[in-house]
């Protein structure tokens, strides 16, 4: 009978983190960058309720709670960064915001 | 009973410190000059007091201490000073020409821009020539040494908008520079030397002259040592090889000629070594060494004196020639004598460069009257000043006649027993003498040349300026009456034994109080002059009759016949041009040391400080700029760089961590 360990949490926490890893790499709209860092949050978060649940302690569970909330205003601040950007240059392309450089 | 010798210097760094901060403020030449010198007649009065509480006292050497200075190991030194009769005498010396020199600038200096800058300077000189002449050991001796030198420095240069006179500053500094070294040098040899082979850590005097004997007579280093000295010596009391800076250091105001470099500062390398001449005495082979230098730049300095025109370069090279008599009898232990004409020189020679000084200010307010710009220095441009100005004339004859070694004069006394111990001494030659008596002759014919061409025969000056010229007012004559008179009667201090029996028993006074200081040693050494009376009343006589023939010579030459000198010159023109061109020892020393100096300084400057030194320094800056130009382009303003490159630190941090 197949059953389902911590590792198999862990897998599938690893394999969002690193989807989200490579999708803020690789994408270039802002709006998706930004929702490739909540999935690497998430992968995080997984992986925390896990451990949580498999060692007994609430300790995990309460940081993924700190995790959700700061996520959150994350993503308040970031949508209001993105709207700012696309009055300045009516695009959300983040090849388009180099101005700090040489 | 002494402890107030402090105040001697003292005084006089009051008057500088007074005039030096408000003398801009004050303006009233009269109360500069006043602070100035009555700065000097304090000093003066006190030295005269203590001297003569010195002469009816049984001790004759007192140590006076003000404060301790520093205390190394088992070296003490203190702020001390030292009263015996070698100091006593350079203390009246010092203040008493001092004294009327300060008057007379007050008369001389009038209407000079900076006139409180000048009474500073020279207040100064005062104050470091009496640490010089007190001090207790070589440290505090080296203070003075160090701040009349730097006082001469300031004096010459006191005219510092012409570049000569800046230049002859400069000369005397560095030339003087040499010395010191020399000095230095000898002081740490005999400190190391006493204290680590002998245990007798110190610098003071007495000290050092009880304790000298325990280097061993002749010895290499008591040798080294004194040699070093000397060569302090030669710096400072422009001897060969050092005496070039003398002659320019005539650019400063003629006054400062008279006290520093002619009374005063020059003698400081003889007054050195008759401070130390037990050390002195231990070394012949030095003895010998200063007696030859000194006969030599005696003999040396008088033949460039007699074709000079400048008349200040005369007294000039007559003043190293007289140094040079001075350390002839030093070098041949005639102590007491070579302190003796340090004395009667200071009266005389003070009064030729202050009677010069009388003459170029007439002759400079003659040529301004006349709005005429010849040189107010040239003998060529003066002659039949003696109706003029006859006071000036006067005391000028009587100093000329002074030094010129005629009977009855001072300066007979004191070259006389020079010249008798340079032959009769035990440490004497004959060739010494022969070296100091042909330039005694010298001597003679170039100062009455001097005078005749100053004083005597037509008026040259230009015609414009001829009625201009007048005798200067009395603070100016009246310093020059009295130095005149010292002239005359000085040498009656110090009459030789031989003549002072003959006219009645009058003693050698001079002789007989510094004893103290110098008769144990001439005692313990053999030092001392034999012969018979007629030997030496022989020897006077042919040394009268050369400066009798020197100056016959110079009436022949510029009285009687005045083509003949021009008609020398063009029968010996190579020798002529040779004298007068200062044998070319200038620019030998230009050739020999200046000019591979200055090469050595471009090439330090140009080749090592601009290539070495600041092409590490740029390199630096330059290198910095290679790198950061090379890093800014990883600085590419994309977002997705900056979070793959933190993605590849992330795996390679981890990487690291886990297969370490």
């Amino acid at each position: 009978m197949f059953t389902v360990t911590v590792h198999h949490y862990l897998v599938v926490s690893a394999i969002l983190f690193s989807l989200g890893t490579i999708g803020v790499l690789t994408r270039r709209n802002a709006i998706v960058i930004f929702m490739c860092v909540e999935l690497m949050l998430n992968g995080v978060n997984l992986s925390f309720i896990a451990l949580s649940h498999f060692l007994g302690n609430m300790d995990g569970q309460i940081f993924v709670f700190f995790v959700m909330t700061v996520a959150a205003a994350e993503a308040a601040v970031g949508l209001a960064l993105m709207i700012a950007f696309f009055r300045n240059k009516e695009s959300i392309d983040v090849e388009d915001f180099n101005l700090l450089k040489w | 009973m002494y402890d107030k010798l402090w105040l001697i210097p003292f005084f006089p760094l009051l008057g500088c410190v007074i005039n030096g901060l408000l003398g801009k403020r004050i303006k009233n030449e009269t109360i500069i000059g006043g602070i100035g010198t009555l700065a000097m007649v304090c000093s003066f009065a006190l030295s005269c007091k203590y001297f003569f509480q010195l002469l009816g006292d049984t001790v004759k050497s007192h140590e006076v201490v003000v404060a301790s200075w520093m205390t190394v190991g088992q070296l003490q030194v203190d702020w001390g000073f030292l009263l015996d009769p070698l100091s006593a005498i350079m203390l009246l010396v010092v203040t008493g020409v001092g004294s009327l020199i300060h008057l007379y600038s007050i008369g001389y200096m009038h209407g000079e821009e900076g006139f409180y800058r000048y009474f500073s300077y020279l207040n100064l000189f005062a104050f470091a020539m009496l640490m010089l002449v007190t001090g207790n050991n070589a440290l505090v001796m080296f203070v003075g040494w160090e701040g009349v030198g730097l006082c001469s420095y300031l004096l010459i240069g006191y005219y510092f908008h012409k570049k000569s006179a800046g230049d002859a500053g400069k000369k005397a500094f560095v030339v003087n520079r040499v010395g010191d070294f020399g000095f230095l040098i000898g002081l740490f040899v005999l400190f190391w030397t006493l204290g680590k082979e002998h245990g007798v850590w110190t610098v003071n005097f007495l000290e050092i002259g009880a304790n000298a004997h325990l280097l061993g007579n002749g010895s290499a280093v008591v040798t080294l040592v004194t040699l070093c000295f000397f060569l302090g010596a030669t710096g400072k009391s422009a001897q060969i090889p050092l005496y070039t800076w003398l002659p320019d250091a005539m650019e400063g105001p003629t006054p400062v000629s008279a006290l520093i470099h002619a009374a005063t500062m020059v003698t400081a390398g003889v007054y050195m070594i008759g401070r130390m001449n037990g050390l002195f005495a231990l070394a012949p082979d030095t003895m010998l060494v200063i007696a030859t230098i000194g006969a030599s730049t005696a003999l040396f300095a008088a033949s460039i004196g007699l074709a000079q025109n400048d008349i200040k370069r005369v007294l000039a090279y007559s003043t190293v020639s007289q140094l040079g008599y001075m350390f002839l009898a030093m070098g041949v232990g005639a102590f007491s004598a070579g302190i003796f004409h340090l004395m009667t020189h200071a009266f005389f020679k003070a009064c030729l460069f202050l009677g010069s000084g009388s003459v170029i200010h007439a002759m400079h307010h003659a040529y301004h009257h006349a709005h005429l710009h010849d040189d107010a220095q040239d003998m060529r441009n003066m002659g039949g000043l003696r109706k003029k100005m006859p006071i000036t004339f006067l005391t000028f004859l009587v100093s000329t006649i002074a030094i010129a070694g005629i009977p009855g004069f001072s300066g007979f006394f004191s070259k006389d027993e020079i010249l008798w111990w340079s032959f009769a001494s035990t440490r004497g030659h004959v060739i010494l003498w022969v070296m100091g008596a042909c330039a005694a002759g010298m001597t003679a014919f170039y100062m009455f040349r001097l005078v005749f061409m100053t004083f005597f025969g037509e008026q040259r000056t230009h015609a414009k300026a001829k009625d201009h010229i007048h005798e200067s007012p009395l603070v100016i004559t009246l310093p020059l009456m009295v130095l005149g008179l010292l002239a005359v009667v000085g040498g009656y201090l110090g009459v030789p034994h031989v003549l002072g029996s003959v006219l009645g028993h009058i003693p050698n006074y001079l002789e007989h109080f510094l004893s103290p200081v110098f008769a144990q040693t001439q005692e313990m050494y053999n030092i001392s002059a034999h012969g018979s009376a007629a030997a030496e009343f022989g020897l006077m006589g042919i040394s009268i009759g050369i400066a009798v023939f020197g100056i016959f010579l110079a009436y022949i030459m510029y009285i009687k016949n005045p083509s003949l000198p021009g008609k020398f010159v063009g029968a010996f023109t190579g020798l002529w041009r040779a004298v007068f061109n200062k044998w070319y020892v200038d620019e030998i020393y230009d050739a020999l040391f200046v000019n591979p100096t200055k090469r050595l300084g471009t090439f330090c400057w140009k080749g090592f400080d601009v290539k070495v030194v600041d092409g590490i320094v740029n390199g630096v800056g330059k290198l910095v700029n290679v790198f950061s130009n090379t890093l800014r382009y990883t600085q590419s303003g994309f977002a997705h760089n900056y979070a793959m490159t933190m993605a590849v630190g992330v795996v390679v941090i981890l990487t690291f961590y886990v297969f370490r």
